[in-house]
């Protein structure tokens, strides 16, 4: 039997697999016709709660500068005469000039108290009411749901951190470029040989050949998160509708003007390096939504950093949105105004703006989005976010 | 098909090694799950008062560093911070390696394998900041010393453990007319997690006879369960809510004390439908994702009519036909599948005692991480999915193909030849192409790589 298994009979097996490629369960052709509809939505989960109130300064609020001492707010840039932009963030500023970068503030999910990054986290991503609701899905997952004959290949989880926005029953593709293969061909080869058998272990393979070689053309460069914001871009190019994935880095409880940058350098390459792989075109249609588990404490602690707080802000970008304004019902620092004396007070639930932003992606009416997506959710009035 | 030595390791432990023998009967597996634990001997955890202590002493030089600014002994306590932080890295490590080598050297697989099930359905997750690491302690106290005897016990045990009370918020909750509720300016109430998730996932499922009142009634009478601020147990009867409490159509009346708890948890665990949650689980992980319903049948009427004795529940898994289909359906999870190699390669102790913690996360936890498994952070309570979908994506199986290629030769002083190993690896017929690709790989790495990657070893 093995006599079977020549070199040369791999190798033009080879040839045979690759053909078949197109055919394998896992692997859905690119067409755009299948797509429901053309909008872009990408969603960054930002782990670790990001200090809205650092990130986009209300200078303007007379309370503000007391709170934080030692922080200089000297540097950060004007936005609308309130409140500027942490100078991390400064080559957004061309989005922001072109109405392509917004923000909204005074944010929060409806959890309260506890502060604790892991109940956050899986509220904002469940998108639920209340901690022990016993949902279990994400609700960008529940909004798939809505769209009956959906492909995996509509809605991508991108990046080894777990991203359970997109987890549930509708078919979502799951990809990392750090699974990008590294083996020889002749290699690779042979584990298609070994795994023929199995159609399931097969296919897959047969995919992960085709995503390791897509969409990063020329050198990979930078860290994890430029080759994710490549990946999605090259993917969103395509049939795929809906990206999601983390950056990590927010949990500043020390030293927050060495630590803080680092994170915002991150999402502001990210955003550029998502703007620039989609392509003028694409980029128009495109809604990125990025958004924290909680904000932090107005006032900074002892160790020059931040402790978790509750209400934060929301960025927005993309050329679908309505940028160069900050949103949101501005509460104001001054003590009495904090939520429980420390915290910036939530003035609005940040599932309304995502709710918005999929209404006008996908067309899911109002009433579906307050139940079934955002369950308990009021969308209120809209706020503007999207064009 | 019944029993084969070779096809049990394969379905009921982690493969064959090449210096253990494999099991001899069914007898023999389930004397392995009853008899003395040499594993544990072998390769100890500390107990989890290990971990409180560590809690405490974090606690105590952090605030003296906080009040004594500036002071040498501040500046002393703040290193004393430092020392701790990597202490518990190095433990951390350290709790892996011992859980890895035992999975590679017991005689006794399927006890390992058990115990990694039970760990599973009673998932935890340490969520608050030092507790991240918490998790095998718990096991190794709570779980993996009643998996052998009744459910009841291990049920008890698990859900009244602190990092379990903690995990899903029963340490907050009390009874909305206890003491501790009614004191002015408190908000404290019902937090219903424990109970919502001991009724769905670790008893009766979901499919089980319970609602909503069931819930509440049950959250009520679990009030009382708490902890002390450095994860340990108390009860807090100035949490229990005052009166008797309906579950499942049985009264329990109010005694203020654990009592109740544990009568109407044994009540749960000799259910009907536990029985039939618990059996068509053990059924799904060790046989196919769509078990046949008399294989699940046969193992729930052992587990009643044993009045939910656990050795009795592994025997009838055992020795029903259907647990022994030739056809190995079943993927491997992350961490099984990186422990089945770890198992053929017969990784020594010295490679584990040798590593350091950045190791940890390069060989293990990072590749891990690509293949879907977040280690000690299953998405949630109901632990890690056994769908077979969950793990066969294209990252993970490319993610188990680089780790298959490039992480033995990091483990080992030398790889063995590849030839040899694979009819160790396998110990039976080994398949054609497999055999061929293990002939024609450009070197040692790749062909043992080939060798972890294929179906046989994927699957069990």
């Amino acid at each position: 039997m093995s006599a079977k298994f020549t070199r040369r009979g791999v190798l033009q097996r080879a040839g045979i697999i690759g053909c078949s490629l197109a055919a394998s369960p896992l692997v859905t052709p690119v067409a755009f016709a299948q797509a429901p509809w053309d909008m872009r939505l990408v969603v960054i989960i930002l782990r670790g709660g990001m200090d809205g109130l650092d990130v986009v300064r209300p200078v303007g609020d007379p309370a503000f500068a007391a709170l934080r001492p030692g922080m200089d707010l000297s540097d950060g840039i004007d936005l609308d005469g309130y409140f500027a932009l942490h100078p991390a963030l400064r080559d957004l500023m061309p989005l922001w000039q072109a109405g392509e970068l917004g923000f909204m503030h005074a944010v929060s999910t409806p959890y309260r108290d506890k502060r604790s990054h892991f109940d956050g986290q899986d509220m904002l991503e469940a998108g639920t009411e209340v901690l022990d609701s016993g949902v279990r899905d994400g609700w960008l997952n529940r909004m798939l749901q809505q769209v009956p004959g959906l492909e995996a290949e509509t809605a991508y989880a991108i990046g080894t951190t777990e991203v359970r926005v997109l987890d549930g029953e509708a078919p979502v593709a799951n990809w990392t470029p750090e699974a990008k293969l590294g083996l020889s061909p002749q290699a690779l080869r042979l584990a298609e040989l070994v795994m023929e058998r199995d159609p399931a272990l097969h296919a897959a393979l047969a995919e992960a050949q085709m995503l390791s070689d897509a969409g990063l053309e020329g050198p990979r460069r930078g860290g994890a998160h430029l080759q994710i914001a490549q990946f999605a871009a090259a993917r969103l190019r395509g049939a795929s509708r809906v990206a999601a994935f983390s950056l990590g880095g927010w949990d500043t409880h020390r030293v927050q003007r060495r630590t803080l940058p680092r994170s915002l350098r991150a999402l502001s390459q990210t955003l550029l390096g998502l703007r620039d792989g989609l392509g003028a075109e694409i980029w128009d249609k495109t809604a990125v939504l990025a958004m924290t588990e909680f904000g932090r404490t107005a006032a900074v602690n002892g160790t020059g950093g931040t402790d978790h707080g509750t209400g934060g802000a929301m960025l927005f970008a993309g050329g679908a949105l309505r940028g160069g304004q900050v949103l949101g019902q501005w509460p104001g620092v001054a003590e009495a105004a904090l939520y429980d004396r420390r915290d910036l007070m939530p003035t609005a639930d940040v599932r309304a703006p995502a709710a918005w932003v999929m209404r006008a992606a996908t067309g899911l009416d109002q009433a579906t989005l307050e139940r079934m997506i955002f369950p308990g959710l009021d969308m209120g009035r809209d706020p503007g976010i999207v064009l | 098909m019944s029993f084969d030595p070779t096809f049990a390791e394969r379905r009921f432990g982690y493969g064959l090694s090449p210096v253990v023998a494999p099991v001899a009967s069914v007898t023999a597996m389930l004397d392995g799950v009853a008899g003395q634990d040499t594993m544990r001997a072998r390769y100890p955890l500390p107990p989890y008062r290990h971990l409180r202590e560590q809690l405490v002493r974090n606690r105590r030089f952090r605030q003296y560093a906080r009040e004594n600014p500036d002071t040498e002994e501040g500046k002393a306590a703040e290193q004393k911070v430092k020392a701790l932080r990597r202490e518990m890295r190095l433990d951390r490590l350290a709790w892996f390696g011992h859980s890895m080598l035992r999975r590679i050297n017991t005689p006794a697989a399927f006890h390992e394998r058990l115990a990694a099930f039970w760990a599973d359905h009673f998932t935890t997750i340490g969520k608050a900041g030092l507790t991240v690491g918490a998790p095998p302690l718990y096991v190794e106290e709570a779980v993996r010393p009643f998996i052998a005897g009744r459910f009841s016990d291990l049920l008890i045990s698990a859900v009244t453990h602190p990092l379990m009370l903690h995990y899903l918020d029963q340490n907050i909750s009390a009874g909305e007319n206890s003491p501790a509720a009614q004191r002015p300016g408190r908000k404290r109430g019902l937090n219903e997690n424990l109970a919502r998730e001991v009724l769905e996932l670790h008893t009766l499922g979901v499919e089980g006879p319970y609602d909503q009142a069931d819930v509440r009634a049950f959250a009520n009478l679990l009030t009382g369960l708490g902890g002390t601020r450095d994860f340990g147990f108390r009860f807090r009867k100035n949490m229990v809510e005052p009166g008797s409490k309906t579950v499942l159509g049985v009264t329990y009346p109010h005694t203020g004390t654990i009592e109740p708890i544990h009568r109407a948890l044994k009540d749960l665990a000799v259910h009907p439908a536990t029985a039939r949650h618990l059996a068509r689980k053990l059924a799904v992980h060790f046989v196919s994702d769509a078990p046949p319903d008399a294989l699940v049948d046969h193992v729930a009427s052992a587990y009643l009519s044993s009045g939910g004795e656990l050795m009795a529940t592994y025997e009838a898994l055992l020795d029903h036909s259907a647990a022994w289909q030739p056809e190995a359906v079943n993927i491997r999870p992350p961490l099984e599948f990186i422990s089945t190699a770890l198992r053929s390669l017969a990784v020594p102790d010295a490679t584990f005692a040798a590593l350091r913690p950045r190791d940890l996360n390069t060989l293990f936890l990072k590749p891990l991480r690509v293949m879907g498994f977040e280690y000690q952070r299953p998405g949630g309570p109901d632990g890690w999915p056994e769908e077979d979908d969950a793990w066969v994506t294209p990252q993970g199986v490319a993610a188990r193909l680089e780790w298959a290629v490039n992480a033995p030769v990091r483990l080992l002083s030398e790889l063995p030849d590849p030839r040899d190993y694979v009819v160790k690896a396998l110990g039976e017929v080994v398949p054609p192409e497999l055999d061929f690709a293990v002939g024609a790989a450009e070197n040692r790495a790749v062909a043992i790589g080939l060798v972890l990657a294929s179906p046989a070893m994927q699957r069990r």
